[in-house]
C-alpha cells in the first residue's frame, strides 16, 4: 500500500484517499468551438506517463481536501505535493524524494 | 542464421521414445534469435498476443520475415500474471464477435500448435447477488444466445449443484441468487500457450528476440522507418505494438496519445489442495473470481488498484477486499494459506474494450487497451491483428476497435456489461 503524503495530515495509508487521476486537465473554456478530435482528447486521452507524473488525490478519510502530487509511476515514490491550482514544482536535477510540506509538521 | 529447423512434433510416441532414451533427445522448442538489420514487420512484445500475431502473420498471410522483440523473457509479463480464465459471454455484438472468435480458436489450438495448452472447458459462472444484477445477467444470456455464444441461466440451487463448495445461504450481505453459465468457458495453461505459439511461429521462420527493448521508433514524413533497440537498430516498414501495460509508452515514441491508463492488477494463489473447485466462479458485486489450477492451487483475482503505476506492485488493502469477497462466497476456504501473490500492469481503456487499430503514423499499429481481460482473447486478438498488419485494413471483427471510436463516440461500452467490473 502506498503511503500518501497529505500536505495537511502527513503520511497516511492509501486506503484513506481517493485517487483523482491525471492533474492539470482543464475543461475547455469555449466548448462550442471544439472539434470531435479535440473533445476526444479532453474526454478520453491520457498522458499515462511512466516516470514523473502529476496527479490528484483527495484525503477522503482525513482532511477531505484535494491536492496534487508528483509521483514516479515507475517506482511509486512521491516526489512532491502541492495545492490544487498551483503549477507543479520543478524538481531538482537529480530526482530525489522530498519530504512533503516539511514545515507543516516538522 | 539458419531458417527454421523443422518443428519436431510432440506425440505420445515422442514421449515414449524420450522416456526410454533418458530424455536426452529433446531439442529447444524455439530458436532464441539475434536481431537482423531489417524485417518486413516488427512486433513489439513477446507475450501471448504478440506471439499469436506473429504466428498468424506467418501462417495466414505468408509474412515470415518477422521479428518479435521482447524486452524481458518470453511470456514474462502479463502472459505469466493473468488468471488464465477464458470465456466469451460479453454483452455487445462487437465484443461477442471478437471474444467468441477467440473461443473458437482456443478449442482447436492445442492440436493446431501441437502443444498441450491444457485447455479445460470446465464452465464459467457469473454470479448475481441482487434483483437488478439478475435482470442484467439474464439479459446478457439472451444477448449471448443471439450471438451464438453458449449461455444459460442457473438459479441458486442449480449453481450449488454445479459448484458444490459455494455458499448460497441467505445469511450474508450479498447472497447468491443465481448465475449465468458459459459451459465452453474455462481455464488453460498460460506458459503452454506462449511456448506453443512461439514454437509454431519459429517453425514458420519468425525470429523471436528476447532481452531486446525498443527504445525508439523512427518515423519520417509520417511513415515508420524502423525501430531502435537495446540490441541495435532495425529497419522495417511495419511496427506492431502489442505490449499491454506499456502501450502508452510505445505510442509516445511516435507522438501518439491514447485513451489508456496503466494500473496494477493483483492476483494470488493458495497452497495446493485436492480438487474442490470444479469450475470458474466470478462475482461482480462482491468482486472476486476464483478457479483451481491443475496443480491444485486456488487462483484468485479481483479488481485493479486505483492509481496509475508501472511497478507491478499493488496495495494490500485490495487483497484484503478480495479475500473478504471470496470468503463470503466460499467460507470453506477460510483456513487455506496463500502461497504467492503478484501484480501485472494492465492498460485500461475508458470503455473497457481494446484498441486494435491503425494510427495516423503509417506503418504503426496498436493492439492494446485490453485492460484486465486480455488473456481470453489471445488467439482472436492475434488473428485479427495479424490481418490488420498484413493488409493495412481492419477486418470486420477488428473494425469496431479502431482508435477513431473515441472521436466518433461509437464506443464498445463493456464497463459493467462485461460480467465483471474492471
Amino acid at each position: 500500500m502506498l503511503l500518501v503524503p497529505c500536505p495537511n495530515c502527513g503520511e497516511r495509508d492509501q486506503s484513506e484517499f481517493h485517487y483523482g487521476g491525471e492533474a492539470h486537465r482543464t475543461r475547455p473554456t469555449a466548448p462550442e468551438t471544439l472539434s470531435d478530435d479535440e473533445w476526444a482528447d479532453y474526454v478520453f486521452m491520457r498522458t499515462n506517463t511512466k516516470g514523473v507524473f502529476a496527479e490528484r488525490w483527495c484525503h477522503t478519510a482525513g482532511c477531505r481536501k484535494w491536492f496534487n502530487a508528483l509521483r514516479d509511476t515507475g517506482s511509486d515514490a512521491f516526489l512532491a505535493v502541492y495545492r490544487m491550482g498551483e503549477e507543479p514544482p520543478r524538481l531538482g536535477g537529480e530526482e530525489k524524494e522530498e519530504a512533503p510540506a516539511d514545515e507543516a509538521f516538522a | 542464421m539458419g531458417r527454421t529447423a523443422r518443428m519436431r512434433g510432440y506425440s505420445v510416441w515422442s514421449l515414449l521414445r524420450e522416456g526410454v532414451g533418458g530424455h536426452r533427445g529433446w531439442r529447444p522448442a524455439w530458436r532464441d534469435a539475434a536481431p537482423k538489420a531489417a524485417y518486413d514487420a516488427v512486433i513489439i512484445g513477446g507475450g501471448g498476443h504478440g506471439l499469436a500475431t506473429a504466428y498468424y502473420l506467418a501462417k495466414e498471410h505468408g509474412m515470415t520475415n518477422v521479428a518479435v522483440l521482447e524486452k524481458g523473457w518470453l511470456g514474462g509479463g502479463n502472459a505469466a500474471r493473468n488468471t488464465t480464465i477464458v470465456r466469451s459471454n460479453y454483452l455487445n455484438d462487437e465484443s461477442a464477435a471478437i471474444y467468441d472468435h477467440a473461443m473458437r480458436l482456443w478449442r482447436g489450438l492445442g492440436r493446431e500448435l501441437n502443444f498441450n495448452i491444457m485447455m479445460s472447458h470446465r464452465g464459467v459462472l457469473n454470479l448475481a447477488h441482487d434483483d437488478g444484477e439478475m435482470r442484467q445477467l439474464k439479459r446478457r444470456v439472451e444477448a449471448n444466445r443471439l450471438n451464438g455464444v453458449d449461455a444459460e441461466w442457473l438459479d441458486a440451487h442449480e449453481v450449488k449443484e454445479f459448484c458444490p463448495p459455494i455458499h448460497i445461504g441467505r445469511d450474508v450481505r450479498y447472497p447468491v441468487l443465481g448465475a449465468t453459465l458459459q459451459r465452453s468457458g474455462g481455464v488453460n495453461r498460460h506458459d503452454a500457450v506462449v511456448w506453443g505459439y512461439a514454437r509454431a511461429a519459429c517453425a514458420l521462420g519468425v525470429d523471436i528476440v528476447q532481452h531486446c527493448e525498443v527504445t525508439g521508433i523512427d518515423v519520417r514524413g509520417g511513415v515508420v522507418q524502423g525501430v531502435r533497440t537495446t540490441r541495435g537498430d532495425i529497419k522495417t516498414s511495419k511496427v506492431a505494438s502489442v505490449v499491454a501495460g506499456h502501450t502508452s509508452v510505445i505510442a509516445d515514441m511516435v507522438g501518439l496519445r491514447l485513451p489508456i491508463e496503466s494500473h496494477p492488477l493483483q492476483a494470488l494463489v493458495s497452497e495446493p489442495v485436492k480438487p474442490i473447485m470444479p469450475c470458474v466462479v466470478m462475482s461482480n458485486a462482491v468482486h472476486a473470481y476464483c478457479s483451481q489450477s491443475d496443480k491444485g492451487e486456488l487462483v484468485i483475482g479481483a479488481g485493479i488498484d486505483p492509481h496509475i503505476s508501472y511497478t507491478q506492485r499493488g496495495g494490500f488493502h485490495i487483497i484484503e477486499d478480495e479475500i473478504a469477497a471470496l470468503l463470503e462466497l466460499f467460507p470453506i476456504f477460510s483456513r487455506m494459506k496463500l502461497m504467492r501473490h503478484w501484480a501485472g500492469t494492465v492498460d485500461v481503456c475508458p470503455d473497457a474494450s481494446p484498441i486494435i487499430s491503425k494510427t495516423p503514423v503509417k506503418g504503426f499499429y496498436v493492439n492494446g487497451g485490453w485492460g484486465t481481460g486480455g488473456w481470453k482473447a489471445t488467439p482472436g486478438s492475434g488473428h485479427v491483428f495479424a490481418d490488420l498488419v498484413a493488409n493495412d485494413e481492419p477486418n470486420a471483427i477488428a473494425e469496431p476497435y479502431a482508435l477513431t471510436r473515441f472521436a466518433t463516440g461509437k464506443l464498445v461500452a463493456e464497463h459493467g456489461a462485461a460480467a465483471v467490473a474492471h
